[in-house]
C-alpha cells in the first residue's frame, strides 16, 4: 500500500461518482452524488498535498471541500425546494444510452492522453487520464440532462475534474486556483438567477421550453 | 506435499479434491440457513431455524414427483443435468487451497461456460410445460443472462491482465503472494463482481427469492412446475451457486489465508476454516444488504447491471492504463 496505489484510488472513485451522476435520475440523489465527488475531490488533494509535501494544496483541498462538498450543495438542495422539482430529472437519452456514451468518452480521454503524455511518468498520466474523463463527463452530463439544475452540477463537476489535473501537475499558482474556484462560486449565483428567471418566465426548468421560446420546437 | 512419493500424494490430492466437491455441498445449505437466519434476526421475526434448508431438501426427496402432461423427457432430466452442472462448478472453484488436483481445470472461462450451460438446461425446462409463468420466468432469466455475462467476462479478463492467468488458483497464488494494496481496477472489478453474482444467484434487488408475486417472480417461476426430488436438486443447484459465487469472490478478492501448492495438512486446515469462516461472513453480509434494500423493477434491471458492465469496463481501461500496454 503505497502513496501511489491512494491518489489513484481517489481519482478512480472520483470518475465512479462521475458515472453515478450520469447514473442516477432524482435531483436530490445528483446533487448527493455530486457533493460525494467533491469530497473526494478534497481528500485527493489533500492526500497529493501530504505525499508531495506541498503544503499550498491544503488551501485547494479546503476550498473543494468547503465551496463545492458544503457549500454549492446545500444551496442547490434549497434551490431545488423552493423550484419544487425534486421528482425526476427529464433527459435526452436514456441511462443506458448516457453510460454508453460515457464509457466511449473515457476510452477515448484514456487513449488520447497516452498519445499525448506518452513521455511522462504513468503516475502523472493516469491522473490525468482520469481528470480528462472526469471533464467529458461533466461535458456529457450537460448534453444529455434537460433540466437547469443538473446542467449545473454538470458545469461544476466538469471544474472538479480540471482542479484534479492541476493537482496532478505541478506548479499551478494558488492565485489561479483561488480565482478559479470564486469563478465558479459566481458561476453557481448566476445560474441561480437565470434559473428562477427560466421558471418565472416558461413555468419550467426544462430548457427544452427555451427552445420552443426560440422557435426552432420539434 | 513434498513430490517424493508420488502416488501417495497423488491420492492425497485426490482426497484433497474430494473433500472439496463433498464440503461445498454439504455447507451450501447451511450458506443459505445463515442468509435467512440474519433476514430473520434484523426483521425481528422468529424465522427458521438454521438447518430448516437441510431437512427442506430431506423432505422433498422423500416426496413424489408430480410431473405435468404436457412434459418432455427435457423437464425429467434437466434437474439431475443442472445439479451435476452446478456442482462441478462449485467444486471447481478452489476454496481452502489452491493447488489441488483438477485446478488446471479451475478457470474462470469454464466456469461461466458451465454456468450459462446450467441455466439454458433451467429456462429450456421453464417453458417445456407450456405454462406461462415459466415463459415470463425463462425470459427475464434469460434477459438477465444476457445483461450480466458480458460483465462477467470483463471482470475475468481484468483479473487475467492483473495475474497473467484466467485460471483461478493461480489468480489467488498471484494475489497472496502480492503485498496488501488497493488497486482501483481490482476494487471497481469487485463491485462489478458483487452485482453480477447478485442477479446470477437471484437476489434482491434483482430477484426475490422469497416470494411468489407474479408479476416479480424470475428464478421461482421458471421452477414453479418441480416437485419433490427434481424441487430438491434445483434448490440444491441454487444453494450451490451462492457457495460458487461467495468462494469465486473470496478467492479472488480476500485469498488470506488459503493454503499455497505446497502447503501441508496443516495448511490446509488452516484454509479449511479460514474458508469456512469467510463463507459464513459472505452469508451475513448478504443477509443484512437483502434487509437493507428493496426490489427493483424489472425494467430498471438493465440499468442496475450496466453499471456492473461500467464498471467492468473502466476496471480494464485502468488495468490497461497502469501496465501502459496502450502506450
Amino acid at each position: 500500500m503505497n502513496g501511489y496505489d491512494i491518489s489513484h484510488l481517489l481519482a478512480g472513485a472520483m470518475l465512479v461518482t462521475s458515472f453515478a451522476l450520469l447514473y442516477q435520475d432524482r435531483i436530490a440523489a445528483v446533487l448527493n452524488a455530486f457533493a460525494m465527488q467533491s469530497i473526494t475531490l478534497a481528500l485527493a488533494v489533500a492526500w497529493a498535498a501530504w505525499s508531495d509535501d506541498r503544503p499550498d494544496l491544503y488551501i485547494t483541498a479546503l476550498i473543494a471541500l468547503a465551496l463545492k462538498g458544503i457549500v454549492i450543495p446545500l444551496a442547490l438542495h434549497r434551490t431545488v425546494e423552493r423550484l419544487g422539482i425534486h421528482h425526476s430529472v427529464e433527459k435526452v437519452v436514456g441511462v443506458g444510452v448516457a453510460l454508453m456514451v460515457g464509457l466511449a468518452l473515457t476510452g477515448l480521454a484514456q487513449a488520447l492522453v497516452v498519445k499525448v503524455a506518452s513521455g511522462t511518468a504513468s503516475h502523472a498520466r493516469e491522473q490525468l487520464a482520469l481528470a480528462l474523463a472526469i471533464v467529458l463527463l461533466g461535458f456529457l452530463m450537460m448534453i444529455v440532462r434537460r433540466n437547469a439544475v443538473t446542467q449545473v452540477v454538470g458545469f461544476m463537476s466538469m471544474e472538479n475534474g480540471l482542479i484534479l489535473a492541476a493537482t496532478g501537475a505541478r506548479g499551478m499558482p494558488l492565485v489561479v486556483e483561488v480565482s478559479v474556484a470564486f469563478s465558479v462560486l459566481i458561476a453557481l449565483f448566476v445560474f441561480a438567477v437565470f434559473v428562477f428567471r427560466i421558471r418565472e418566465r416558461f413555468d419550467t426548468v426544462d430548457i427544452e421550453a427555451l427552445d420552443r421560446m426560440r422557435g426552432d420546437s420539434r | 506435499m513434498t513430490g517424493h512419493d508420488m502416488t501417495g500424494s497423488l491420492l492425497v490430492q485426490f482426497l484433497a479434491q474430494g473433500v472439496q466437491m463433498t464440503l461445498v455441498l454439504l455447507i451450501s445449505p447451511l450458506a443459505v440457513g445463515v442468509v435467512r437466519r440474519v433476514k430473520a434476526v434484523l426483521m425481528r421475526r422468529q424465522g427458521a431455524p438454521l438447518l430448516q434448508a437441510y431437512r427442506d431438501l430431506v423432505k422433498l426427496v422423500r416426496k413424489e414427483a408430480i410431473v405435468a402432461e404436457s412434459a418432455s423427457w427435457l423437464f425429467r432430466t434437466a434437474p439431475y443435468l443442472i445439479f451435476a452442472l452446478t456442482w462441478v462448478a462449485a467444486a471447481l472453484v478452489p476454496s481452502f487451497a489452491s493447488g489441488l488436483m483438477f485446478n488446471w481445470a479451475a478457470d474462470v472461462v469454464a466456469l461461466v461456460a458451465l454456468l450459462g450451460a446450467a441455466r439454458a438446461l433451467l429456462a429450456l425446462a421453464g417453458m417445456d410445460v407450456g405454462t406461462s409463468f415459466g415463459g415470463i420466468g425463462s425470459s427475464r432469466e434469460m434477459m438477465i443472462a444476457t445483461l450480466a455475462e458480458p460483465a462477467m467476462m470483463l471482470i475475468v479478463l481484468t483479473l487475467a491482465i492483473a495475474a497473467g492467468t484466467t485460471r483461478l488458483a493461480g489468480v489467488a497464488d498471484f494475489f497472496i503472494a502480492q503485498p496488501f494494496a488497493v488497486r482501483v481496477s481490482m476494487a471497481l472489478s469487485l463491485i462489478a463482481l458483487l452485482i453480477v453474482a447478485l442477479a446470477e444467484n437471484a437476489r434482491i434487488p434483482v430477484d426475490n427469492p422469497i416470494t411468489h408475486l407474479e408479476l416479480t417472480m424470475v428464478h421461482e417461476a421458471m421452477v414453479l412446475e418441480y416437485s419433490g426430488r427434481h424441487l430438491a436438486l434445483i434448490e440444491s443447484a441454487s444453494h450451490l451457486k451462492l457457495v460458487l459465487y461467495f468462494s469465486l469472490l473470496v478467492c479472488l478478492f480476500a485469498p488470506f489465508g488459503m493454503a499455497p501448492a505446497a502447503a501441508g495438512l496443516a495448511g490446509w486446515l488452516v484454509g479449511l476454516l479460514a474458508w469456512i469462516a469467510k463463507i459464513m461472513l459472505c452469508a451475513a453480509l448478504l443477509g443484512v444488504w437483502e434487509v437493507s434494500i428493496a426490489k427493483m423493477r424489472v425494467f430498471r434491471l438493465p440499468d442496475f447491471l450496466g453499471i456492473a458492465f461500467v464498471f467492468g469496463f473502466i476496471a480494464i481501461l485502468l488495468a490497461f492504463l497502469s501496465r501502459g500496454v496502450l502506450a
